[in-house]
C-alpha cells in the first residue's frame, strides 16, 4: 500500500522526513526543505540586499546542496545576493583535486564565479607535504586550522559582505557534544551561533543549521545532484568520530535528538565568573587571534623550524619551547 | 538458476560505500528461491555474504541485524522508512540503494 503525501496533495510519498515525521512526495519534500531553509535565513537575518555571499564550496554534499538552494531562493524570493563560490585546495592528492572537479561542474552549472585558494600558495606547505612531516596522527588539527584562515583570507580577496558554510544539523550537535566532552566552553556558546562576527573577521553564517543530513542526501539524490563523497585520505578523526557514531545511534532511537542536542547548545549559558578568551590580533600575521601568535603562525613556524609538533596542543607549551631555542625570534615571517 | 521464484533485482551503492564492493555501484542480482518471502532484513545478510569484497569492514555497512546508523535505504526511489524498513518483502524488478551519509561535507 503506498503512503501518502501528508501535506494532501494526492501524491504517493517518497520519504519520511526525519524532523518532523511527515511523510511527502518529491515536490513537497523540496517545497517544504526550500521553504525552511529561507524562514532560517530570514529569521536570522544571515543576509541583506545586495550582499555579495561566497559559498564555502567542497564539492561535498552540503556545499553542493547550499548553492543550488541559494542560487533557487535567490531567484525565488528576490534575495538581490551576488554569489560567488570559494574553494580551499588543500593538496591532498586523491581527495581534494576530484573534489574540486565536482566544484567546477557546480561553477558551470550554477554559474557562479570560482576562487580557488590552496595551502601551496597561502602557507608554502600542501597537506602532503605536512603530513610527511607530521604523519598521520595530529594533521587534522594543521588542516581544520590552515582552512579556517583560508576561508577568511579567500573572502577577504573576493571582497565578500559574508561566507555562508554548509554546516548541518548534524555538524552542529556532534560539534555540541564534542564541545561538552572537551570542556571547551569558549567553543560550545559560539558553535551553535547560526553568525560567528569576529571582529576584523568576515562574517559567517550556517543557512543549513536546522537542515538534517538525512534530508540533504536525499534532496541531492532526488535532484540528482553531482557532490563528491570519498572520505578523506587522511581522515580518521577519531574524536569526532565517535562523537558522529554515538549522535547517529541517538538518531535511530529518536530522531528529534539532533534539534534537542542543538537546543540545549543555544539554551546553555555559562557563569558569570568563568574566564572566557579574549580576542585580539595575532602579532604576526595581523589576524584575529585570542593568544599573541595565533594558532596558524605557531602551527606554521613548527613546521618551518623542523619541529612540526610546537603548535600541537597547549600553547603555553609551545611559547617555552620556542624560548629555549637559540634563536627564539620568529624567522619566517 | 531462472527459478520461477527466484527474484531479479538491483542493488546500488553510493556516495562512498561502493568502496566496500569493490567500488562497483550498480549490482544486478538473482536472489536464489526461498520458503519464506524475502525481505530486506535478508537481503542485508545475504549482501553481506554475497557482495560485500572488505568483509573485515563489514562495520561500515551493517550494524546488529540492521544497516549502519546514517546509512538511508531507498526502494525504487523511495524511502524504506515508509516501507516497514526491515520487514519490506522484495518485489521482482527492485532497485535497491543504499546511500551513505557519513563522509565529509
Amino acid at each position: 500500500m503506498p503512503v501518502l503525501c501528508s501535506a494532501k496533495c494526492g501524491q504517493n510519498a517518497v520519504l519520511k522526513r526525519p524532523k518532523t515525521g511527515d511523510t511527502l512526495c518529491k515536490e513537497c519534500f523540496f517545497w517544504a526543505f526550500e521553504l525552511e531553509i529561507h524562514s532560517t535565513i530570514i529569521n536570522g537575518k544571515l543576509f541583506k540586499k545586495g550582499n555579495v555571499v561566497a559559498i564555502a564550496a567542497s564539492g561535498g554534499k552540503d556545499s553542493t546542496v547550499l548553492a543550488q538552494v541559494l542560487k533557487t531562493l535567490n531567484e525565488r524570493y528576490n534575495y538581490e545576493l551576488k554569489l560567488v563560490l570559494l574553494s580551499i585546495d588543500e593538496g591532498i592528492t586523491g581527495y581534494r583535486d576530484d573534489s574540486l572537479k565536482t566544484v567546477l561542474e557546480n561553477k558551470d552549472e550554477y554559474q557562479m564565479p570560482l576562487k580557488i585558494l590552496s595551502y601551496e600558495q597561502l602557507y608554502g606547505w600542501s597537506m602532503d607535504k605536512i603530513v610527511t612531516e607530521v604523519g598521520h596522527k595530529n594533521n587534522c588539527t594543521f588542516c581544520g586550522v590552515f582552512r579556517r584562515q583560508a576561508l577568511d583570507r579567500g573572502a577577504m580577496l573576493l571582497n565578500v559582505d559574508c561566507i555562508a558554510t554548509g554546516h548541518n544539523a548534524d555538524d552542529i550537535a556532534e560539534t555540541v557534544l564534542m564541545n561538552i566532552l572537551r570542556g571547551d566552553v569558549a567553543r560550545l556558546q559560539r558553535c551553535v551561533n547560526i553568525i560567528t562576527i569576529t571582529e576584523g573577521a568576515i562574517p559567517r553564517c550556517k543557512p543549513l543549521k536546522y537542515t538534517y543530513e538525512k534530508e540533504i542526501v536525499m534532496y541531492a539524490y532526488f535532484k540528482k545532484l553531482n557532490y563528491f563523497s570519498t572520505e578523506c585520505v587522511y581522515a580518521p578523526n577519531a574524536y569526532r568520530g565517535y562523537a558522529r557514531t554515538f549522535l547517529k545511534d541517538l538518531e535511530r532511537l529518536k530522531p528529534s535528538s539532533i534539534m534537542d542536542i542543538i537546543h540545549s547548545g543555544e539554551t546553555m549559558c555559562i557563569k558569570e565568573n568563568i574566564k572566557m578568551p579574549e580576542k585580539g590580533i595575532c602579532t604576526k600575521c595581523g589576524f584575529v587571534s585570542s593568544r599573541d601568535i595565533c594558532k596558524a603562525c605557531m602551527l606554521l613556524e613548527g613546521l618551518n623550524r623542523g619541529l612540526p609538533k610546537l603548535g600541537i596542543g597547549k600553547s603555553s607549551k609551545a611559547n617555552k619551547t620556542l624560548a629555549a631555542l637559540p634563536n627564539p625570534r620568529f624567522l619566517n615571517f | 538458476m531462472e527459478n520461477s521464484d527466484s527474484l531479479k533485482i538491483t542493488t546500488e551503492f553510493t556516495s562512498g560505500l561502493q568502496i566496500l564492493f569493490g567500488h562497483v555501484k550498480k549490482h544486478n542480482v538473482v536472489l536464489p528461491k526461498m520458503e519464506k518471502p524475502w525481505t530486506l532484513g535478508l537481503l542485508l545478510f545475504w549482501i553481506k555474504d554475497n557482495l560485500l569484497i572488505e568483509k573485515d569492514k563489514c562495520d561500515l555497512f551493517m550494524k546488529g541485524n540492521t544497516v549502519r546508523p546514517g546509512i538511508i535505504v531507498a526502494v525504487n526511489d523511495q524511502d524504506w522508512e515508509l516501507l516497514g524498513n526491515l520487514n519490506y518483502q522484495i518485489k521482482n524488478n527492485d532497485n535497491i540503494t543504499f546511500i551513505s551519509t557519513l563522509h565529509g561535507g
